[in-house]
């Protein structure tokens, strides 16, 4: 195309873009159109890809389309495949996007539209995506080894110990706080706990079927599979119609906490092939699927955003979390922004899939800026929802109260007007007993994507697409939930193998036994604990996973910040270092707070003082003072995990700052591992754009 | 018209193909055509489709494969 005419339409994207943005940000009062959204997000993206992500290949990292990658060095027709850019995108895209997106920017939401839009917006294109492209750059030029490994060796075994116990506390909570949302989703309500109980045996299906019917027919097995968890969705109506069948699906959140924690156990030790495989193909399809028809029922419904640009609840008190907008909107919202678990997955699998260097720009940055742009449906689907609805449906009954007429006086209060009567039809339409306080974003999201998809796609069957939601949540959750615990148990016992060899064995069995026990009672605990917590437990949980994931972004950023020192590219080191200074302001203000705020919504240490001396005092009565002592120390457990996450950083940031001074200075510090130019003989094979 | 059909059938069999190897439904073909362009790498017989298939998805799940 010729030079002006590319010129005119960037400027068009330009003008557009601002015109959005400034449109969602100057909008008061009156309720704005959620195409706004997509158009403000879509113009963002594609100017920070045309243009930052154009400058971050050719200044910062220097992509070099002659040099073999590692698939090409590597090809052997398994782990190391020079693959098609637009399969490794989507296989890349399906690894990163999971259920941090959806939730994230839900229980933002209470902040109105605009803190969370914006953070999403800038903190992507600036932050996550850049993190992500880098990672993944990083893993190319070292044979594509992990996060760990390339701490370790850039800045030393202090650094590479940091980040292996930081990943390992990461999933643990990750773990806890993603289990107590699918609890908070099944609480009480037989046609989503039976629905969910139902992927298990279809999945078990679809793995026998792969395995002995029609061995490695991927596409036959999920197509039964997706066919089945349809059927699911409207065997679960017709479970809850049935009076004795929806007793044996009805429990509470301690039940299904402890249902989980049995079905973790089990998903780590049982074969992969048997459960954890055939979910995760369904989950693919599900996730990929649902996303895409969302995108196309808010482009074709244009549904109008209600909730206000901004809330009071900037001021900390907000019912969901407490806490001010700055720093808490940051850490709320991490997967869509900026989210460090991407660095592992970016110096994972992915980078022994590309072909060509020059392909990590589209598949590192483009890959999270689709990432963000789920986050960014999320949150339009949060806030098309009445205001007071969401607050009815997301406010634990610890803060409005557990009787509705007291929780809808709350909300109402605060400028929400919401009725019993209201919530009470809402509920019956999606087949639900009750929507009050289904905390976690869950129940939330599901109610906003059923009333879009049912006007977008008839005006019937309400109910169907509410589960339908809560059944694809809850399919990519169990999915992370399962893949996790693997994860965490071979991590565990690799760090146990270092001291009692017979442990590190993964395939000996009293050792796969011991270590998932571990790891499922570790994050047992968490979870368990989040279901007898008046305040809901999402309260808590969700922050500490905020400041864990930042923590370990904050990690994959001072491995970049320190490769491009030792590059000689000190003069572009800002791109990862913003970024990374940002994280460790926000991460450490948020982890101050969490642990010395006097607000007893904030702090845990004021919040387990309080308690300890009502407990004291004897003003606690019944179930409320058996629990304290629990809660108690649970607080006091959480403080000190947010303390390590702290020190953490910062040892990692002092170690970082302490590397790079001495590769400036000339002193003696691990060398660059960049593995050597090998030139491609694919590149000429290629036709590029 | 028989040309349009074409065009239709030979997009839809590019459409087909890519959706196969993006679930990698082929992996196990895309594994033989490996061997025969590169016979020296493993020099025992190739594996059969469910050997293939078992050691594929136990090699897939020994990292972190997905995300939050």
């Amino acid at each position: 195309m010729y030079k002006p005419v590319k010129t005119v339409i960037w400027l068009g994207v330009v003008a557009l873009g601002a015109l959005a943005v400034g449109g969602i940000a100057l909008n008061r009062g009156e309720s704005i159109n959620a195409m706004w959204f997509i158009v403000a997000a879509v113009c963002i993206y594609a100017l920070g890809y045309r243009f930052y992500s154009a400058f971050l290949s050719a200044k910062v990292l220097a992509l070099d389309a002659s040099r073999a990658t590692p698939a090409e060095r590597f090809n052997d027709g398994r782990d190391f495949v020079p693959t098609n850019r637009w399969i490794v995108f989507g296989h890349h895209f399906a690894a990163i996007a999971g259920p941090g997106p959806l939730i994230g920017p839900t229980l933002a939401a209470q902040f109105g539209y605009l803190p969370g839009t914006l953070w999403i917006l800038i903190g992507a294109v600036l932050g996550g995506c850049v993190q992500d492209f880098v990672a993944l750059f990083c893993s190319i030029r070292r044979n594509g080894r992990s996060l760990g490994q390339m701490a370790r060796d850039e800045l030393g075994p202090i650094g590479g110990a940091v980040a292996l116990i930081g990943v390992m506390a990461i999933m643990i909570i990750l773990i806890a706080v993603l289990g107590l949302v699918v609890v908070n989703a099944m609480r009480g309500s037989p046609w989503a706990t039976s629905t969910v109980a139902a992927t298990i045996p279809i999945a078990i299906l679809v793995g026998l079927y792969m395995r002995g019917i029609r061995p490695g027919r991927v596409l036959e097995g999920t197509a039964i599979g997706v066919a089945l968890l349809l059927l699911a969705v409207f065997g679960g109506g017709w479970i809850d119609a049935n009076e004795t069948l929806r007793s044996w699906f009805d429990y509470d959140g301690p039940t299904l906490a402890i249902m989980i924690m049995i079905y973790g156990f089990a998903a780590a030790v049982l074969p992969v092939w048997l459960l954890l495989a055939p979910r995760d193909y369904l989950s693919t399809f599900m996730k990929i699927g649902t996303i895409i028809a969302l995108a196309i029922a808010i482009v074709i419904l244009n549904p109008n955003v209600k909730m206000p640009a901004i809330t009071q609840f900037v001021d900390g008190t907000g019912p969901i979390f407490g806490g001010k907008v700055f720093p808490f909107v940051f850490i709320t919202i991490a997967c869509g922004a900026i989210s460090g678990f991407h660095s592992l997955i970016a110096s994972g699998t992915t980078p022994k899939l590309l072909a060509n260097e020059r392909d990590a720009r589209f598949i590192g940055y483009g890959g999270m800026a689709m990432e963000s742009f789920v986050a960014i449906m999320a949150m339009v689907a949060a806030c098309v929802l009445d205001p007071g609805v969401y607050f009815a449906i997301n406010s634990p009954a610890g803060v409005v109260g557990a009787q509705a007429a007291d929780a809808v006086a709350a909300i109402s209060s605060w400028g929400f007007p919401v009725t019993v009567e209201q919530m009470n039809e809402l509920a019956r339409e999606m087949g639900e007993a009750t929507l009050f306080a289904r905390t976690g974003g869950a129940p939330s999201l599901a109610v906003g994507m059923a009333s879009i998809f049912s006007n977008a796609f008839g005006e019937t069957l309400l109910a169907v697409w509410y589960h339908f939601a809560i059944m694809f949540e809850a399919l990519f959750i169990l999915t992370t939930l399962d893949a996790g615990t693997r994860v965490a148990r071979f991590m565990l016992q690799d760090m146990l193998g270092s001291f009692f060899p017979a442990m590190g064995r993964t395939s000996w069995y009293p050792s796969v036994i011991i270590c998932s026990g571990l790891v499922v009672a570790g994050w047992g605990y968490f979870l368990y604990v989040g279901t007898i917590d008046p305040l809901g437990g999402i309260n808590s949980l969700w922050p500490l996973f905020g400041i864990a994931n930042q923590m370990l972004a904050a990690i994959a950023l001072c491995v970049a910040t320190t490769v491009l020192v030792k590059s000689r590219k000190v003069r572009f080191a800002w791109a990862t270092a913003v970024p990374l200074v940002w994280l460790v302001v926000v991460t450490s203000t948020a982890a101050w707070e969490k642990l010395f705020s006097p607000d007893l919504r904030i702090g845990f240490l004021s919040h387990a003082n309080d308690l300890a001396s009502k407990l004291q005092a004897g003003t606690l009565l019944g179930d409320a003072a058996a629990q304290a002592p629990r809660l108690i120390f649970n607080d006091r457990l959480d403080a000190a995990l947010t303390a390590f996450f702290l020190i953490t950083v910062w040892v990692l940031v002092i170690e970082t700052a302490r590397v790079c001074h001495a590769a400036l200075s000339g002193r003696r510090c691990p060398p660059l591992t960049e593995t050597p130019h090998i030139p491609s003989r694919l590149v000429e094979d290629w036709v590029r754009d | 018209m028989i040309d349009a059909i074409g065009q239709v059938s030979r997009w839809l069999g590019r459409t087909w193909a890519a959706l196969r190897e993006a679930t990698g439904d082929d992996a196990y073909e895309r594994y033989l055509a490996h061997r025969r362009e590169c016979p020296a790498q493993e020099p025992h017989a190739p594996l059969t489709r469910a050997a293939f298939f078992a050691a594929e998805q136990r090699r897939k799940w020994d990292g972190v494969r997905r995300c939050c």
